[in-house]
């Protein structure tokens, strides 16, 4: 922490003895554009309401550049419609290593969640638990190409597809939280359990009416292949690796700040390096 | 050039209204036409009716003597293209020859419009009397176009102003395969999902019917059918968990009268007591719940975006149903009912007469929606009335039309994903080894998941007894370990690689006999053919390529008789008709995109194989032999 804060009292430093050419003042004024989906929390929105929209606020900050948005729909096609095709230049948060892009080092580690009513008392942790094989279990899907949800491959690896409810990733679009739905479900009972998104689950859950249970799936990597716990990371196009360096030194100056956005939106943490629970 | 009073004179007597129609007062066309007055009460409905400001009751006075087809005479009459299809039977086959083997060669252009559209341009131009419409892409506009003046002037443009959002929500490019005209009407479909009536004479919206809901994935890009007072509409987004559906509209009020799902219990997806597959295999009570776990069938895809055929005699529709989805095949054990389905239907109550399921727990993304060619067949020596379908997992289907049978199931192309079609079962034969699961590595997977054939549809012609079918020669590897998607960020799909099947050449155009089950030639394309086609009785078949060739062929040999490069790649459905100066004329749209053009319409990435659902890999090229940008051409002698 202490270290973290030297770095960024020099990275400041550094930014105000640059900013002194005329060259750099112009810089300044350009505008961070931001590519996001304006119905998306927790993750963003359009009323700025998400951890990314405060992230993005953070780093505008730091680069002297005021924000804007590039709004576009989370899914198949977003970064090739909004960072490739240059309408914007940052997208605040993707897998890390994603191939689309270039992306900076990973700034937060979170995991797929248990997620159940608390008053079920039901203490599922692991997908080897006898109790999936009977419990109605909420998953959320994503397409139609073979791919989906971590979830859905390992309860299908287990011969679980009997008692498993999939509700879209894309959701609602009209509502917001679109995603929430899998969630509701839980609240209503309609579900035992589901298997939901870190961020997405404990956002919902400091939310919820009735109090919820999270807990971090296990394994953590499901042989062969097949993981629930990511790193995070922003992305930029690959060409742009000084703005993408610049980033780096911004996140690992800044990271306790961004630590105590995400800890706000309920987003359970792990350590970049091991587990780090959040408040 | 004179003035057109004499036809519209003789038109008004004919029905016996005297009434002054203002739009064809002063109007130039190119000569006299002749041949319109020597072509019968049919063609005096085509002539007269549609000129914009004639009223529609009129229309619905001479249609009463025909009330089970009321744009037969329309279809029948060769001056006209009112739907993309041409006709009921689907067989976009034209009874023109002026333009034939001996004289095409003189082919030219003779006019051009802009649609002011970069997107995939795959809709058929519409033609009604002197008047040409043509729907865009997203934003969809409509045009409606003065074939009787040079130069094509626009008559009117409708925008119909479509949510922007519905353009992320669209799964592969924004497309729109084309608008319909029936009694006075131009119908068409929005990507956002509205209906919408216009008036042909003025473009004034008569209604406008959301039929469906962006917000959950839904979109349409499929072009309606107007079948006995019905407005026939499915929808898109099987990979958005979309309950796939056919609605059957309202002609007059744009009113939903039913919705048929391709998933669900029998009384959701319309089958009830006058319901008899043919095969066992389609035969039991809710086979659209059994044959998925649980409640899985509710985002079960089965959507409908392609096309719909219409008997008059047996007052059936018929059309298919996509892909299961967004499940993973490993996790939807069974038929997954009614996916992959074609369905024969009541066009005014929608009520499901027969249904035959083409692939069974489909793994390979081979959507049901391709055309139906409706036919009489001499079959083992007696007269089989036929449905022709060259599907999409590689067979061209024969099969009864009164009954559902298959009568035969010949591939077509390179067909490893299965051994075949059992006759006596209906089943298709699945390849095992082929199918794709987590953590598994499958190469050579053909066809690839555009199929043999994706939606460019096919042409017959009465004179050769031939199918025309414009396709791909594409196969795909899997890897089924990119398990990784993560609510919230961008999506990365799984790894699909798609490229050239045996050969070398990624598409193909061929002259097929539905008779024999038999190909009688075929031309090799570099390039997948992603447009449609058209045949006349000058013995000629048009087709574009994706670079923007467009290609007039011998319909008996394949030999390649003309050529013209438009300005874009072709994936649009090439129409002919008789102008107002009765001559000939052949129409197409040029504008690169759709799935396999992607990579040009949507910028993708060449470096990035996996894009557009693996096709970018099978089409690196394209973006160096064609650019984007959405021109209609109309050639003459």
């Amino acid at each position: 922490m202490t270290q973290r804060g030297l770095l960024g009292a020099f990275g400041v430093c550094a930014l105000a003895l640059l900013a002194g050419s005329a060259a750099r003042a112009h810089e300044r004024a350009t505008p961070l554009r931001i590519c996001a989906d304006p119905n998306n929390l927790p993750f963003s929105d359009s009323a700025q309401r998400g951890f990314e929209n405060r992230i993005a606020s953070l780093v505008g900050n730091e680069l002297g550049r005021p924000v804007t948005y590039t709004w576009w729909a989370q899914r198949r096609g977003f970064a090739r419609n909004t960072l490739n095709a240059g309408a914007c230049d940052l997208i605040v948060g993707t897998a890390s290593g994603a191939e689309l892009m270039a992306t900076t080092r990973p700034y937060y580690k979170s995991s797929y969640m248990f997620v159940s009513r608390r008053d079920r008392r039901l203490g599922v942790r692991s997908f080897d638990d006898p109790a999936l094989r009977h419990l109605k279990i909420g998953v959320q899907l994503v397409g139609d190409d073979f791919a989906n949800t971590p979830p859905v491959h390992a309860l299908a690896n287990r011969g679980i597809t009997k008692n498993v409810v999939g509700y879209m990733i894309y959701g609602d679009y009209a509502h917001a939280a679109p995603e929430r739905r899998v969630v509701d479900a839980v609240e209503r009972g309609d579900v035992d359990i589901a298997v939901v998104w870190g961020p997405l689950a404990g956002y919902l859950a400091q939310r919820s009416p009735v109090p919820l249970d999270l807990v971090p799936v296990s394994p953590r990597l499901d042989l062969p292949y097949l993981p629930f716990v990511f790193d995070i990371a922003m992305g930029v196009r690959r060409r742009d690796t000084t703005f993408r360096n610049q980033l780096d030194s911004i996140i690992q100056r800044r990271q306790p700040s961004i630590d105590s956005i995400l800890t706000v939106y309920g987003v359970p943490l792990l350590s970049l390096g091991g587990v780090r629970e959040a408040q | 050039m004179l003035i057109d009073r004499p036809t519209h004179d003789a038109c008004m007597r004919r029905h016996g209204d005297h009434r002054p129609n203002a739009a064809l007062h002063g109007e130039v066309i190119r000569t006299a036409s002749l041949g319109v007055l020597a072509l019968g009460a049919g063609l005096a409905v085509a002539s007269c009716h549609p000129e914009p400001s004639r009223p529609a009751r009129s229309v619905n006075a001479t249609r009463g003597s025909a009330p089970a087809a009321g744009t037969a005479p329309l279809a029948a009459d060769d001056g006209q293209w009112v739907r993309p299809a041409k006709d009921f039977a689907s067989t976009r086959f034209s009874a023109l020859d002026e333009i034939n083997t001996a004289n095409v060669s003189r082919l030219r252009v003779v006019s051009t419009f802009s649609t002011g559209v970069e997107r995939g341009h795959e809709a058929a131009p519409i033609v009604v009397g002197g008047t040409m419409y043509v729907v865009t892409p997203f934003p969809n506009f409509v045009y409606a176009l003065d074939l009787t003046k040079p130069g094509l002037p626009i008559k009117w443009k409708y925008n119909p102003k479509p949510e922007a959002a519905s353009q992320g929500v669209a799964c592969c490019d924004v497309v729109n395969r084309g608008a319909v005209y029936d009694d006075g009407k131009i119908f068409f479909n929005t990507l956002d999902d509205h209906t919408i009536a216009l008036d042909a004479a003025t473009g004034k919206p008569v209604w406008d019917t959301k039929v469906g809901d962006i917000q959950i994935g839904e979109t349409i890009t499929m072009a309606p059918l107007v079948v006995k007072g019905r407005v026939l509409v499915g929808d898109s987004g099987g990979e958005m968990g979309v309950r796939g559906w056919l609605k059957g509209l309202d002609e007059s009020s744009g009113k939903v009268v039913w919705t048929a799902y391709h998933t669900g219990p029998d009384k959701d997806v319309l089958i009830g007591p006058s319901f008899k597959a043919f095969y066992a295999k389609d035969r039991g009570k809710d086979l659209g719940v059994s044959t998925w776990p649980p409640d899985m069938w509710k985002i079960g895809g089965g959507t409908m975006w392609g096309w719909i055929s219409y008997d008059p005699a047996l007052d059936l529709i018929y059309y298919g149903s996509g892909n299961p989805g967004p499940w993973n095949p490993d996790v939807r054990p069974g038929d997954n009912k009614w996916s992959t389905t074609i369905f024969a239907r009541r066009p005014e109550t929608g009520e499901a007469v027969w249904g035959y399921q083409l692939t069974p727990h489909d793994v390979h993304d081979y959507d049901g929606i391709n055309e139906q060619i409706l036919i009489d067949l001499p079959i083992g020596g007696r007269t089989r009335h036929v449905l022709v379908r060259p599907e999409r997992n590689g067979y061209v289907y024969v099969i009864d039309r009164t009954t559902g049978e298959v009568i035969s199931a010949q591939p077509y192309g390179y067909v490893n994903s299965s051994s075949g079609v059992d006759i006596k079962t209906g089943l298709l034969a699945a390849n095992p080894e082929k199918a794709p699961a987590v953590g598994k590595v499958v190469r050579d997977i053909c066809p690839a998941a555009p199929g043999t054939k994706d939606w460019q549809p096919s042409a017959y012609s009465p004179r050769t007894g031939l199918v025309y079918i414009p396709h791909q020669n594409l196969c795909m590897d899997e890897e089924g370990v990119a398990a990784n998607y993560i609510a919230g960020t961008p999506y990365v799909g799984m790894n699909v690689k798609i490229f050239a099947g045996p050969g070398g050449n990624r598409g193909v155009f061929e002259a097929w006999n539905p008779a024999t089950g038999r190909e009688v030639w075929s031309i090799k394309e570099d390039l997948p053919v992603w447009s449609g086609t058209v045949v006349t009785a000058g013995d000629l078949a048009f087709y574009g390529t994706m670079d923007g060739w467009f290609k007039a062929v011998d319909a008996r040999t394949g030999a390649l008789l003309w050529q013209f490069k438009t300005g874009s790649g072709i994936i649009g459905q090439p129409i002919t008709y008789r102008g107002p100066d009765g001559h000939q004329y052949v129409a197409v749209l040029s504008g690169i995109g759709g799935w396999a053009g992607a990579i040009v319409a949507g910028g993708l990435d060449s470096r990035d194989s996996s894009a557009a659902a693996g096709f970018v890999n099978a089409v690196r090229d394209l973006p160096s032999r064609t650019t984007k940008g959405g021109m209609l051409y109309l050639f003459a002698l």
